[in-house]
């Protein structure tokens, strides 16, 4: 019997495959070191989601600005400028304070990339250093003394019906780029943008409109993850971001959606996160010096990739 | 109609002639605020500070002249500085194969990224994420604490003047010869960088292959269609970029004596190299530029860091001015848009 | 054929479920001015595209001047002796003129390009093709149109071909360029290359050739020489059917005073140096033409109208209200819906990538949604209506709309505007590259939404249609209207009198 896959889903049936391989793997590993395994107690996987959800949000965010074709190189300090205002402001304000600073530097992003026109890899980038720069100068450099309001450590650390509160908030914001990515214009708009820009414009999609919303979505998601983030740790710290750039990237496009924008289900996001998480889980596990993580986790990535990332040749 | 060569050269590559003036004028004003500016001491040291990011500046600008990215090359110089940190000391015969090793696994590593993009028909920017990573782990491999030893006579001779060089190696009369007297000043890093562009980069340029490079970035399909090597360009493309990675990695041994495998070091060089180039005139949709920019991008990126050390900044202030002032530069690019009176024009 | 230069046999591509070509045999003789007829998807493109080694064939057999030869590619054609000019241009934009035309075989010394060299190998093969006025060291990107493509024939002219393959290769050429390819393909007649040459325009087969081959859905029909058929029995071998008349009836003409107020009323409209001062007016039920020859200002005038040009300037009134839009998207959520079908499908018209339904839906998310959200019942009725009112041949709706032919690609363009119901439609030369068959399909579509009370404004770069459909034809030149001829006016003798700029007095 022969299952066909649509070229679409072919990433994404994929990337579950492996993930069960992963368990597998390192089942295999816990069960002849410890005789145990954790890899496969729902509590042990909670837990692992609990703080793979602040990757989670992000990636969401990054999706969006990739799926245009473009790419979210602020995400590291905008989570931490959220984090870090948050926790400065404390109170009933530091929620909404951290979602305003995502907001607006998603808007600033958009802002130079849909109306300068400036790349939005080096944009983004500016943009992350200016953001770097503002922290430190606020904080003198070193770790904020504020800690974190009673809504954050809610957000982040307690559990409703045995589920940890952040799944709860990585479920929103998941339904929630599904409902805009598959039943609204916006979402189709997205697409016809990231697919080919100029056609877009020319069948009368607002595409500079299009591109500031999908990077004021990519800030708000860096935003509540740096909420989240902070809730967990119980307070902001510096360089809090730095470790979700590369690994949301990775989850992106490991989740099947092109680099180059036009195509992807964010589906596909979702596995591409949890296989990174549970990568990293079972690394961590097995002791692996940082060395052998880094080595592994590129490794998988190119070996990923090279099973299903195939470019068409470029003929005409 | 023809144009006078000058004024050509000028229409057609806008974006270098613009760095080469910002460069100019930021270096003219910096050495005349210092106190001992235009001396041969400062000039030593900014170069000496210089050298890695112009390197690395050099060995990115050759897959985003492709209309891709390597996101490998901090990574790289990484890996090759610890590599250097083990080799390249002992006996001068072992120094020497020490820096053929160095530069060559630079070089493979480069090729490894290259056959990856090429018959892996991955793009670029995400395989070399992944290289990266694999970068790093090996260089944790090497060297898994901060250590190593570079050769004291090299690290010196290298990372001075000329006369420097030749006291150290008792050439020209350890540097008082009469020939060498106009160019006893001159920072080696800077003929280094020199010899290596004007060796290895012109060359390329010059060639079928380096021609493929531009083409497949202006238009790749063009490019395939006129019958260009595409994939020995895109394999080339990136094998010079590790090779130029490793050259940034083994001057930064030299100067530092050391390997350090630090990750935030290399993506902090990663992400500045993209700066240097985007400084530099060269476009990032691919086609326009050369490492010529992509060297004074890196200078400008340099000196801006530099300024704070003569003005009288709080230094906590310092990352948020190089941020903003990054963010202004490349924000020039945006002229364009206003002048555009054809909107499809913006779209590429 | 024993005296062929270039033998095929056999030759099949298929594509992703289309079949391209099938079992095709064909062969060319040297010395001989061949063209090449058919529809867009009748296989012209990817033969030309096999035999130039851009691709390989699923099946088939090879032989160049006897000798059995597979060619991986461009290169290795080349090196045979296989030249091609490719309509969309193998041009390198960033290179210079002297770059390209030697780009992968350039002239070397010490192992590195010589640039000197270079030059004047390119300045030798420019006044071959009397094109003393380009400079050698220019970029591409700096060239018009109709200059890259005469540098693209002096490229092929450089590799000394054998056989030399022509796509489309004056479609944007000025009547001097014309010329002097005619003279190139005679003078190449004699030194016994042989020449392929295919073209949509009927005139031009007719002038130059002396075979004439016929492919139809991807199998090769007929191969005849030069006078053996006529016009009309070359279009039923193409099409496959016989055509009766070409062009929809048109209405009486009717005088200015009865038309009423105007849909589209311009005055004055300037636009950098390519519009200067443009009057036009179009009423309701009308289909105006744009005439002239190509780069007068009629793409400019179409993009200026739809709001996507900066700082234009003059009057514009659409529906009684002033003022240009401002965008795209403003213009065709106006109180009176402008539409623009644009000049290249392909990257104007089309999100290649994606799926016919998304392409289709593209223009109209407003109407297919209930408040924030998109209605699958209201998109998938629209989508259905889409391709059933232009008949749009495709397999499925979430196919890519990269697979479907030419014409049937352009109809999608078409049907994405007319779902939001526009009121006056623009369309830049709509016809161009598109098979027979779809062009009398959207000739006659463009009748029937005139009599539904639309504006249309169409630019043409053939007389034939612009004669055929238009009521009313405004001749451009140097970006203003030089001319306007009405009913029995329009004549091939009086638009191309008004395009060259000279007053004629029509018998």
């Amino acid at each position: 019997m022969r299952i066909s896959v649509s070229n679409e889903n072919k990433p994404i049936v994929i990337a579950s495959f492996f993930i069960v391989v992963i368990l597998l793997a390192g089942t295999v590993y816990t069960l002849s070191t410890a005789g145990t395994a954790p890899l496969l107690s729902p509590k042990y996987l909670l837990q692992q989601l609990q703080t793979g959800s602040f990757l989670g949000i992000c990636a969401a965010g990054m999706m969006m600005v990739i799926l245009l074709g473009h790419i979210d190189l602020s995400i590291p300090w905008t989570l931490t400028a959220a984090a870090m205002t948050a926790t400065a402001v404390g109170g009933e304000m530091a929620l909404p304070t951290a979602l305003a600073v995502g907001i607006a530097v998603g808007a600033l992003n958009g802002f130079g990339v849909a109306f300068l026109r400036i790349p939005s890899m080096i944009f983004t980038l500016g943009v992350d250093t200016v953001l770097r720069g503002l922290m430190v100068a606020q904080t003198g450099g070193f770790a904020p003394q504020d800690t974190a309001t009673p809504l954050m450590l809610f957000l982040a650390k307690d559990r409703i019906l045995g589920i940890p509160v952040a799944l709860f908030v990585w479920a929103a914001v998941s339904l929630f780029i599904i409902v805009v990515l598959t039943r609204t214009g916006f979402g189709r708009s997205i697409y016809a943008t990231g697919s080919r820009e100029g056609a877009a414009y020319l069948s009368g999609i607002r595409t500079r409109f299009v591109t500031m919303g999908a990077f004021i979505m990519s800030g708000l998601c860096a935003s509540i993850a740096g909420v989240l983030l902070a809730g967990y740790s119980a307070k902001a710290y510096q360089g809090m971001g730095n470790a979700f750039l590369l690994p949301a990237i990775a989850a992106v496009v490991l989740g099947g959606t092109h680099i180059l924008g036009g195509r992807g289900r964010y589906v596909g996001t979702l596995i591409g996160v949890i296989l990174i998480v549970l990568l990293n889980s079972v690394l961590s596990i097995m002791q692996m010096p940082e060395a052998g993580r880094q080595i592994i986790y590129g490794t998988v990535i190119i070996a990923m990739l090279l099973v299903y990332g195939r470019n068409q040749r470029i003929t005409s | 109609m023809r144009q006078g060569r000058l004024t050509r050269w000028f229409f057609q590559n806008v974006g270098l002639a613009s760095a080469l003036l910002l460069f100019a004028v930021l270096f003219l004003s910096y050495n005349m605020m210092h106190p001992r500016g235009f001396s041969a001491a400062v000039a030593v040291q900014n170069a000496n500070e210089t050298a890695a990011i112009a390197f690395l500046a050099m060995a990115q600008t050759i897959p985003v002249l492709l209309g891709g990215l390597d996101l490998s090359v901090g990574a790289v110089m990484t890996l090759t500085n610890c590599i250097a940190s083990e080799l390249v000391n002992g006996s001068p015969a072992q120094i020497l194969l020490g820096i053929v090793a160095t530069l060559l696994s630079g070089a493979a590593f480069g090729l490894m990224n290259g056959l990856i993009v090429v018959y892996g028909r991955i793009q670029p920017i995400i395989a070399t994420l992944a290289t990266g990573a694999i970068a790093i782990g090996l260089a944790l491999l090497v060297r898994p604490k901060p250590g190593g030893d570079v050769d004291g006579d090299l690290g010196w001779a290298l990372t001075n003047s000329v006369w420097d060089f030749a006291d150290t190696y008792g050439i020209a009369g350890g540097g008082d010869a009469w020939w060498i007297r106009p160019f006893a000043d001159i920072p080696v890093p800077i003929i280094i960088v020199l010899l290596v562009t004007v060796l290895v980069w012109v060359p390329f340029r010059r060639s079928v292959t380096g021609r493929t490079v531009y083409a497949i970035g202006s238009a790749e399909g063009a490019a395939f269609m006129s019958g260009l090597p595409i994939d020995r360009a895109k394999i080339a493309a990136f094998t010079l970029g590790g090779f130029f990675a490793a050259c940034g990695g083994l001057y930064l041994a030299i100067q530092t004596s050391s390997g350090n495998a630090d990750i935030q070091q290399a993506g902090a060089y990663t992400l500045n190299s993209i700066a240097a180039v985007v400084l530099g005139g060269t476009s990032l949709l691919g086609g326009i530029g050369g490492a010529v920019g992509s060297l004074i991008g890196a200078g400008i990126l340099r000196v801006i860091s530099f300024y704070f050390r003569i003005l009288d900044i709080d230094p906590l202030l310092q990352p948020l001015i190089e941020g903003i002032v990054l963010l202004v530069a490349v924000s020039f690019g945006a002229i364009r848009t206003l002048r555009v009176k054809n909107k499809l024009d913006l779209f590429r | 054929m024993t005296d062929a230069i270039v033998e095929y046999r056999g030759i099949s591509k298929f594509f992703a479920g289309i079949r391209a070509l099938e079992n095709v045999d064909f062969a060319c003789k040297p010395g001989s001015v061949h063209a090449i007829l058919g529809e867009n998807g009748a296989g012209k493109s990817t033969l030309i595209k096999i035999m130039s080694g851009v691709l390989r064939p699923d099946s088939g057999e090879m032989r160049l001047e006897g000798k059995s030869v597979a060619f991986a590619t461009p290169q290795a054609a080349n090196e045979a002796g296989i030249v091609c000019m490719f309509q969309e241009l193998s041009l390198v934009p960033d290179l210079s003129v002297a770059d390209n035309i030697s780009i992968s075989s350039p002239p070397r010394r010490f192992g590195l390009i010589d640039r000197r060299a270079q030059v004047r190998r390119a300045e030798e093969l420019l006044a071959r093709v009397r094109c003393e006025d380009v400079d050698p060291n220019a970029m591409v990107r700096e060239l018009s149109l109709s200059r890259r493509q005469m540098v693209e024939i002096a490229k092929a002219l450089g590799k000394s071909p054998k056989v030399l393959i022509l796509d489309e290769a004056t479609s944007a050429l000025t009547t001097r360029d014309v010329q002097t390819v005619y003279d190139l393909l005679a003078e190449l007649k004699n030194r016994g290359v042989a020449s392929l040459f295919i073209s949509h325009r009927m005139h031009e087969v007719e002038a130059l050739c002396d075979t004439l081959s016929v492919f139809r859905n991807g199998q090769h029909i007929e191969t005849f020489a030069k006078g053996a058929k006529s016009e009309r029995e070359i279009v039923q071998l193409m099409i496959g059917r016989d055509v009766e008349a070409q062009f929809p009836p048109k209405p009486k003409p009717v005088a200015p005073e009865d038309l009423g107020d105007p849909l589209l009323k311009v005055r004055g409209l300037s636009w950098q140096n390519r519009l200067n001062g443009i009057d036009l007016t179009v009423h309701r039920g009308e289909i105006v033409g744009l005439g002239g020859l190509d780069g007068q200002g009629q793409k400019e005038l179409l993009l200026a109208l739809f709001g996507v040009l900066r700082d234009v300037e003059g009057e514009v009134v659409i529906g009684g209200r002033k003022g240009i839009p401002s965008s795209p998207a403003a213009a065709k959520t106006a109180a009176t819906k402008v539409a623009l079908v644009p000049e290249d499908r392909k990257t104007e018209g089309l999100m290649l990538g994606m799926p016919i339904a998304d392409n289709l839906l593209a223009s109209s998310f407003q109407r297919i949604s209930r408040g924030p959200f998109i209605d699958p019942a209201l998109s998938r009725k629209a989508i259905e209506d889409g391709i059933s009112r232009l008949q749009i041949k495709a397999g499925s709706a979430s196919d890519p709309v990269m697979t479907l032919s030419g014409g049937n690609q352009q109809k999608v363009v078409i049907a994405k505007w007319l779902m939001i119901d526009p009121d006056i439609v623009l369309l830049n030369d709509p016809t161009r590259g598109i098979d027979v068959g779809t062009k009398q399909e959207i000739y006659r579509l463009m009748r029937d939404l005139a009599n539904q009370g639309k504006a249309i404004l169409f630019y043409s770069s053939d007389y034939a249609e612009l004669i055929g459909c238009c009521d009313r034809v405004s001749v451009l030149y140097s970006g203003r209207i030089v001319a306007e001829k009405q009913g029995e006016d329009i004549t091939e003798e009086s638009l191309v009198a008004a395009s060259l700029n000279i007053d004629v007095e029509v018998a």
